[in-house]
């Protein structure tokens, strides 16, 4: 198992008590591409950001077991976390205008993240780990990968610069990949390449993914398998092709409260919340 | 009841609008969908009068329209923002926000428009005096929504009213918006990139491409594949793909 | 009771404008709270502004009361903090010297950050022309170094304590401006300023109603890390005879007059010096937990 969750819980102090943000979460991923959807507020980022440990400063982290690759992480120190972050799990965010660096070229930020996270031993020169970042950037299906790579993060477009996001995580050639709403900042057409791209990738190096999306019907395009989350708790968990025949009310309603193009509707459903879908003991497995 | 005619708009060397032309009748709604980039937001924002730097013809009932507005067209026309983190002042209560509009205008009594304005767009009493930040997405919206309406307009601009929004709250927000605009028998113009909710609101759809109106067609023409143009054609195929992925 | 108005402090449901906006105040005020130093600092200045309102009572002697035959005593239970070269209480000198700098630092913060405030968020928000003449004169008055400035200025005039206040607060008011430019221009282009420009406003309701008091919170925290320089420049111009002036008890004419006798009697001129030392860092310290709360952004 790539990564195993047991039981999660995270929970964040306020004026007032704490409250519980991921309440008994449990997932487990092989080689194979998870979708964790979810409303805002569901603790789907949260639940996949533990893997990394990377939690607000003030969360509070509790699991019976949350493992990568066997290595505990809760016990782990953030030198062991170091060696994981990056070099052994990759993490896509939403915003790539934000997650580069905007005083250093695309290809020489691919570079750094490829030196750095060399083997030991294995020292490699300047030239060569800027025509690794050149190969990578061609791997993310950019058509003029020198240019790219000469170019500050302001001059590439929305799509591009999530492509030079994905080429710096696939530098050290990760197990897993975790993208967090990748493409919810992105048009519909360019949306569907870098899905398209990241699942090629995903399947050819044969690592996991873990996608993270409010779209339920994006997700189970691309994913094997789809967790739900509603109020810190997987309520449904089913192959991404059974999504049809969702057995929880909420994943049901999440599907029916969709406008469509083809079905037309006089008036749109809207989800009623049940409030047993709060209890832990009333959610169907 | 909107007129556009050969609408262009300049950003220093760079046209984003390259000659629209559309218009609206009273009590329908028009959408503009494109992707980003295509000049669709640029439209509406020259349109409600946030930039003047724009040539061509615009008109509102017949009256010719100027860059610079007087108060009275900010009665008739108002907008609603994509992002309700971003279109409500930090620092001001829910009731602030709605009696601002009252005050500009010199609109009296105050307290009960603003009692109906919450009721009219279901929010309980109890946030009217919350700040932004005690209210969830789908609320905030509600709120920019009430206070587009609290000087009774006739026309709304909707730009990407629900693509920040949560799918079981953009659910309930676009009924709110269509049952607004059977009671009180507003215009709408729509600006989204998600062609089913364009075709859910809208009869009338024009679809942007580099700042041209490449192709307009209705509702029911986009949903049953009758386009015209490329671009419409590639943006209804990627909507279907994630629809209907076994078709 | 503590209980009661705690909730209505904290309730999500506020019942009016007032008690949505002390909620929110009630809510920095626990944050604030849980800032140690920061509240060392309140602690001192509160002290100071409370020991300076009542010198009258606090102080043993009259300030200016000489007793030759006392002169440059060591501290004692008869002069608590001993004598200066005049034989007066340097404790009674420094109680009401305290009422002296505290009210020079109020009176350029009262002239100098709604000065800067308006000149800022007029010229943010017009822009154009406005902004760069205002701009430019910032710059000029940037571009002098504060003391020389304010050394030339009180030179010109009479040396005094108003024209101390008068020349600092012409140094002291273009970083305000400079500031309050910087936020306006972040906030003029947000959408809740083009949401009230859409209700028809006018341009300077938008700027007085909507954008200045949003620029009110950094201008706070500026205010409050500003005060410990203010207290030092005072000091400065003091010492340097430009300021307050000699018989009058102002924390920098003390350490002054006493200079000469620095090294035998040293507590004389070190009792002023630890008094600005003291005031000027907890003025820092409040400073920084202000920002931590009220301009989360920056920290």
């Amino acid at each position: 198992m790539l990564v195993e969750i047991r039981n999660l819980s995270i929970r964040f102090p306020t004026p007032r008590g704490e409250t519980e943000a991921v309440r008994g979460v449990s997932l487990s991923l092989g080689q194979e591409k998870l979708g964790i959807v979810g409303e805002s507020g569901s603790g789907k980022s949260l639940t996949a950001r533990s893997i990394l440990k990377l939690l607000p400063s003030n969360a509070r982290i509790s699991a019976e077991r949350l493992a990568f690759d066997g290595t505990d992480v809760l016990s782990a120190s953030e030198a062991d976390m170091r060696a994981i972050r990056g070099r052994r799990a990759g993490l896509i965010l939403q915003d790539p205008k934000y997650a580069l660096n905007p005083v250093m070229t695309a290809g020489s930020q691919i570079a750094e993240a490829w030196r750095a996270h060399r083997p030991a031993g294995a020292r490699a020169g300047r030239k060569e780990a800027a025509e690794a970042a050149v190969d990578l950037l061609a791997q993310v299906q950019i058509r003029d990968p020198g240019r790219v790579a000469g170019a500050y993060p302001h001059e590439l477009s929305g799509g591009m610069g999530q492509r030079v996001m994905i080429a710096m995580m696939l530098a050290p050639s990760p197990d897993l990949l975790i993208a967090d709403e990748p493409t919810s900042a992105l048009d519909a057409t360019v949306q569907a390449e870098i899905l398209r791209l990241i699942e090629d990738l995903v399947s050819r190096r044969g690592m996991g993914l873990i996608l993270i999306s409010h779209d339920l019907p994006l997700v189970s395009h691309v994913c094997d398998r789809v967790a739900v989350m509603y109020a810190g708790q997987v309520v449904e968990e089913l192959p991404a092709r059974d999504l049809r025949h969702a057995r929880h009310g909420y994943t049901r309603g999440l599907l029916e409260c969709l406008p469509s193009l083809i079905h037309p509707q006089q008036r749109l459903k809207v989800l009623n919340r049940d409030p047993a879908w709060l209890d832990p003991t009333g959610v169907p497995r | 009841m909107i007129e556009v005619e050969d609408l262009r708009v300049r950003f220093g060397q760079n046209e984003v609008v390259k000659g629209v032309s559309f218009s609206v009748p009273r009590g329908a709604s028009f959408g503009l969908v494109g992707e980003s980039g295509s000049g669709k937001s640029t439209i509406l924002r020259a349109f409600s009068g946030l930039n003047p730097a724009w040539t061509g013809r615009m008109a509102l009932d017949g009256a010719r329209l100027s860059p610079k507005r007087d108060k009275g067209f900010f009665r008739r026309v108002q907008m609603v923002f994509q992002d309700p983190y971003g279109s409500l002042h930090p620092r001001q209560t829910v009731d602030r926000a709605l009696s601002e509009p009252l005050l500009v205008h010199g609109i009296g009594d105050a307290q009960p428009r603003i009692l109906r304005a919450l009721a009219e767009v279901a929010l309980p009493q109890a946030v009217r005096f919350r700040y932004p930040h005690q209210l969830s997405g789908g609320q905030r919206q509600r709120v920019a929504i009430a206070r587009a309406l609290m000087a009774e307009p006739e026309v709304l601009l909707l730009d990407e009213p629900t693509s920040a929004l949560d799918v079981s709250v953009q659910a309930e927000v676009l009924n709110l918006l269509a049952d607004l605009q059977q009671a009180r028998g507003l215009t709408y113009v729509m600006v989204t990139h998600n062609l089913a909710v364009v075709t859910h609101l809208c009869a009338r759809v024009g679809v942007m491409q580099g700042g041209e109106l490449v192709e307009e067609l209705s509702a029911g023409d986009l949903r049953a594949g009758r386009t015209k143009h490329p671009h419409t054609a590639d943006l209804r195929a990627l909507t279907l793909n994630l629809e209907e992925p076994d078709l | 009771m503590n209980a009661l108005t705690r909730d209505w402090l904290l309730s999500d449901s506020p019942a009016s404008r007032r008690q949505a906006a002390w909620g929110r105040r009630y809510r920095l005020w626990l944050q604030f709270r849980g800032h140690g130093l920061a509240m060392a600092g309140l602690c001192v200045i509160v002290f100071v502004v409370f020991v300076s309102a009542l010198a009258p009572l606090l102080a043993m002697q009259d300030p200016g009361a000489q007793d030759l035959a006392a002169r440059l005593a060591p501290p004692s239970a008869a002069h608590w903090l001993g004598t200066d070269e005049l034989g007066r209480d340097l404790y009674s000198r420094l109680v009401y010297g305290g009422r002296i700098t505290l009210g020079m630092v109020l009176a350029v913060v009262v002239l100098v950050a709604p000065f800067g405030l308006a000149v800022g968020c007029v010229a943010g928000y017009a822009g154009g022309v406005a902004d760069k003449v205002l701009m430019r004169v910032t710059d000029i008055f940037l571009a002098f170094p504060r003391l020389v400035l304010a050394l030339a200025f009180v030179a010109a005039m009479k040396p005094g304590v108003e024209s101390a206040v008068f020349a600092i607060a012409l140094t002291a008011w273009p970083p305000y401006a400079r500031l309050a430019r910087a936020e306006t221009l972040t906030f003029r282009n947000t959408d809740f300023v083009a949401a009230v420009r859409l209700t028809g406003a006018s341009a300077s309701r938008i700027v007085l109603r909507h954008i200045a008091p949003l620029c009110v919170s950094s201008m706070i925290v500026r205010v409050t890390l500003d005060m410990s320089s203010i207290v030092l420049t005072a000091a400065g111009l003091g010492f340097l005879g430009m300021g307050a002036q000699p018989p009058s008890p102002e924390w920098g004419a003390m350490i002054a007059s006493a200079r000469r006798f620095m090294l035998d009697e040293w507590w004389v001129p070190a009792i002023p010096g630890l008094a600005i030392f003291v005031v000027s860092l907890a003025f820092n310290l409040l400073g920084d937990g202000l920002r931590d709360v009220l301009d989360p952004k920056q920290s």
